[in-house]
């Protein structure tokens, strides 16, 4: 409906609910303990004093910006291909639509570690296409930052394309109908009518692909190795410091952890009102 | 933990042209790891409670050096032969990553450790005691068997555009690389800094990097898939193996019998073959 | 515009069913396709907007085919030319009202500020001025219903196609808005086709009217007609009529469902059917004397409803029969569901006209 409709009503003026009953209370209660506790066992013991000086270690920006630059990346890369595979998901028929679905959620289920060895016997200066790219182009892509993005598109791009697919496909198709209606070609009608109407969902697929893309290790430390500024994100540098200096591994996840949250926060809004379409 | 991580990683890296053979493993390896948990269920042999020949049974848990993969699991063969009833339990790892591990109260009867000051930050937090050095490791440039860069020697790592891996400087294979390199002069630009010296050993044998700094014993385990570049004695660093009980080991007797094992001549054997160096 | 106007005789095939249904509208004429739910009124209205596909049969518009299955042509719904209109407005919610009605203008390569201009001067036109800059979410349901209708002319279609165009709009605002479509729909001067299941509205916007009942066309004609001498339960009780049909044999008819009534067509035989007013039926607590209607007969009261101001009563008997009677008249013969009856229907109230078999086709209406 295109008018005003209860879930375009702002919250204070939505109809308010009765409380929950008590059998859902206490197991939400519960899940909410066992995700807060974590973090306020991080904030708790967070070396609070060292800080300042843990913080002035050059290493620590240049994992975050690399890790906050190849998310970016991988977010961006995955938007540009992924809302195009998104549209076919969802709306083209053709024999095998079945299996390019479950392909789309592969790596969702893959062990991170798996995907990376995935893609070094795929890109790796021996695999499959990598040996042509080496013998061709002299271009090698393990252990550089492009193997980074690689590896944070591949774990991330899923999220993405499964949170646009389902909007698609819940969207109601006769708005496209009347943008043919009114002369307007498919290009057109996609372009000015169907991403816009999906937008919400655009974004928090975004949100989720990068939030995803920056927490990424398994794959990137296995496809792309590890080296300060090339290719140390803040996950592999949190898991190597935990071994020898664990206040630097702290450190490093509050780091993050502030990072991730300013962000998340900063799109609240758009993320909760995605369920509820438009 | 996240050494699972390194398992998998460890488990892959045997031999680029049976790979598939070796996933399989990989897979076995993860599931199995998954099944087990925390809880003792041993690599091989059962973990029965009947009593033995020497009074120990159960499991002995073994956290050592990556580098020391491949001798120590033929000694735990040896041992459980020897000890029927007794089934010994390895985790192995970047030395400093175990020692990490226990100081977080990892539950661990033995250490075996690749450096004596990882072995120490141990011994000083009160968790282990009497460490007792058991072999000496040098290191050696690992390249793919057909040498496609054609490395000769150290200096050729400092080349500009060779591809080369190293363990990081926290770990004991990277801090003697390390100095190797500053007795050599040279600096060297890694492509990638592994976790741990296996972690180095796949990159080479999966043909990503031109080279590797690795131990003898590793290219002398990883056979054909590695050809080794020696490197001249006075050039060379080496780093030597302490191991001992730990104070919390759950096991004691059977921690105990362990150590002596490693230490007598049967012991030393295995790892002389394996390429050691006797301390 | 054209001369023909629309001209189309479609099947189309849903699985369950088919719909089968010619229509014509020249230019300058609303054609009113009236049926219950589930008729296929909304599939052939996509049919013609090219938005299903026909399995055979064709449209024509003007001088185009559009669609000719057996001569392989087909015409995607962007190169129709055809303005559609939808019950829940449509309007692209994250536009403004302006923007929507320009959209169509702007998608066939007008700039942005032609088609701007233009799109003001038709809300100016609908009264929406002052609402050009809104969202859709901020218009009333009756602004919306403009707006989607300036939005589909604006951009001098060939064929407006209009689906139950005023079905979501409370009563005070269709009727206003009725008033305007009619104008609007007389003014643009193509040919139009409004579905509604609503018989006033049908009434009031169409020229011409088809009855669609499970997918085929069972009467058309002029609305006042078609309202006149219903020709199926649907449309009679849709227009509030008693309808019957029976075998006449001067001026007696036997119905089909039992009983016999007297009319005043002594002329005429054959298959009939029989349509009274409820208005024209009276009811007794007695049976009557004798008096001057010829139809006299017992029934049962099995129902009351109020429509408007006055009562409906519904009776079973030989035959069934529906009565408006005043609050009044019914509260004097205390009647109630199971409450005796008589009833008296005079031989001038029924209207007789021959049954055909088959629904008789469209008049074709000169110009």
């Amino acid at each position: 409906m295109s008018t005003a409709t209860r879930d375009q009503l702002s919250p204070a003026t939505r109809p308010r609910r009765g409380r929950p009953p008590w059998p859902l209370v206490v197991p939400a209660a519960i899940a909410v303990g066992f995700l807060l506790v974590p973090l306020v066992g991080l904030l708790v013991r967070a070396p609070w004093r060292s800080l300042p000086s843990q913080l002035s270690d050059p290493l620590v920006w240049e994992a975050l910006r690399l890790s906050l630059v190849t998310a970016s990346l991988a977010t961006g890369i995955s938007l540009l291909v992924g809302v195009p595979l998104a549209w076919v998901l969802a709306r083209a028929r053709f024999p095998g639509l079945a299996l390019l679905r479950a392909l789309v959620t592969l790596p969702l289920v893959l062990p991170p570690v798996v995907g990376g060895v995935a893609l070094l016997l795929a890109f790796g200066r021996r695999g499959i296409v990598g040996r042509y790219l080496d013998a061709w182009f002299g271009v090698t892509i393990p252990f550089t930052t492009s193997a980074v993005v690689l590896a944070e598109t591949f774990v991330a791009l899923p999220f993405l394309v499964i949170a646009v697919a389902g909007a698609l496909r819940a969207a109601d198709p006769r708005y496209e109908e009347v943008s043919a209606s009114l002369g307007a070609d498919r290009w057109t009608t996609f372009r000015r009518v169907t991403l816009p109407l999906v937008a919400p969902s655009v974004l928090a697929g975004s949100v989720l692909c990068w939030a995803r893309a920056i927490g990424e290790f398994g794959a990137t430390i296995t496809f792309a190795g590890n080296f300060p500024g090339r290719t140390q994100t803040m996950p592999i540098a949190v898991y190597l410091a935990l071994e020898s200096d664990p206040e630097a591994a702290v450190t490093l996840s509050l780091v993050l952890l502030a990072v991730s949250v300013l962000i998340l926060v900063s799109l609240r809004d758009r993320i909760v009102h995605t369920g509820t379409g438009t | 933990m996240t050494l699972d991580i390194v398992r998998v990683h460890r488990a892959v890296r045997s031999g680029s042209s049976s790979l598939p053979r070796s996933f399989l493993a990989a897979s076995a390896i993860v599931a199995l790891t998954a099944l087990a948990g925390c809880t003792d269920a041993g690599g091989a042999g059962t973990s029965a409670g009947s009593s033995a020949p020497g009074g120990i049974s159960g499991t002995v848990t073994v956290f050592a050096a990556a580098s020391l993969t491949e001798s120590f699991g033929k000694l735990g063969e040896q041992f459980e032969a020897a000890h029927p009833g007794v089934s010994v339990r390895f985790n192995f790892a970047a030395s400093s990553a175990l020692a990490q591990s226990i100081a977080q109260g990892a539950p661990a009867d033995v250490f075996a450790s690749a450096s004596t000051k990882t072995m120490d930050s141990v011994v000083t937090a009160g968790d282990a005691v009497e460490p007792k050095t058991f072999a000496e490791n040098e290191m050696e440039i690992a390249v793919p068997p057909d040498n496609p860069a054609g490395v000769t020697g150290v200096a050729d790592l400092a080349r500009p555009g060779l591809k080369v891996a190293v363990c990081q400087q926290q770990v004991p294979c990277g801090s003697t690389a390390q100095q190797i390199f500053d007795k050599a002069r040279i600096t060297v630009r890694p492509a990638t800094l592994g976790p741990d010296v296996k972690a180095v050993l796949t990159a080479v044998q999966l043909g990503e990097v031109d080279a590797g700094v690795v131990y003898r014993t590793d290219v002398r385990a990883a056979g054909p898939e590695v050809k080794g570049i020696e490197i001249p004695a006075g050039r060379n660093a080496s780093t030597a193996y302490p191991i001992a009980t730990l104070s919390k080991a759950p096991n004691a007797a059977a921690a105990r019998a362990f150590v002596d094992h490693v230490l007598s001549a049967d012991g030393t054997n295995v790892l002389t073959e394996a390429g050691f160096a006797s301390p | 515009m054209t001369d023909v106007g629309l001209d189309a005789a479609v099947v189309v095939d849903l699985g369950t069913f088919t719909v089968e249904a010619a229509v014509t509208a020249p230019p300058g004429q609303v054609l009113g396709v009236l049926g219950p739910n589930g008729a296929g009124k909304s599939t052939l209205l996509r049919a013609l907007a090219g938005l299903a596909p026909i399995a055979d049969g064709y449209v024509r518009l003007g001088d185009r085919v559009l669609d000719d299955p057996a001569q392989g042509i087909r015409t995607a719904p962007e190169r129709r030319a055809t303005g559609l209109v939808f019950q829940d407005y449509l309007l692209f919610p994250h536009l403004t009202a302006l923007d929507n009605v320009a959209y169509g203008l702007r998608a066939r390569g007008v700039r942005r500020r032609a088609a701007r201009a233009r799109a003001a001067e038709w809300l100016d036109r609908l009264g929406l001025a002052d609402h050009a800059r809104h969202r859709p979410r901020q218009l009333s349901g009756g602004q919306a219903q403009r707006v989607a209708l300036a939005r589909a002319l604006v951009v001098e279609p060939e064929l407006v196609l209009l689906d139950e165009p005023l079905a979501a709009l409370d009563a005070g605002t269709r009727l206003s808005l009725r008033t305007d479509l009619r104008r609007h729909l007389r003014s643009y001067g193509g040919p139009a086709v409004v579905v509604t299941h609503d018989p006033v509205e049908a009434m009031v916007l169409a020229d011409q009217l088809v009855v669609l009942e499970r997918g085929r066309i069972v009467q058309a004609g002029r609305p006042a007609e078609v309202a006149r001498r219903p020709r199926t339960d649907y449309v009679a009780s849709l227009v509030g009529l008693n309808l019957y049909r029976g075998n006449a044999t001067g001026g007696r008819v036997r119905l089909d469902g039992g009983g016999v009534l007297i009319d005043a067509e002594p002329d005429t035989s054959g298959p009939v059917y029989l349509a009274l007013r409820p208005s024209a039926v009276a009811l007794h607590r007695d049976r009557p004397g004798r008096g001057s209607p010829r139809n006299t007969w017992p029934g049962t009261v099995t129902g009351l409803e109020t429509v408007g101001d006055r009562v409906r009563v519904a009776l079973a008997g030989e035959p069934d029969v529906l009565a408006d009677l005043t609050p009044d008249a019914v509260a004097d013969l205390d009647l109630a569901a199971g409450a005796r009856v008589w009833v008296s229907v005079k031989a001038s109230e029924l209207t007789v006209y021959p049954a055909v078999g088959e629904p008789a086709p469209a008049d074709p209406l000169p110009g």
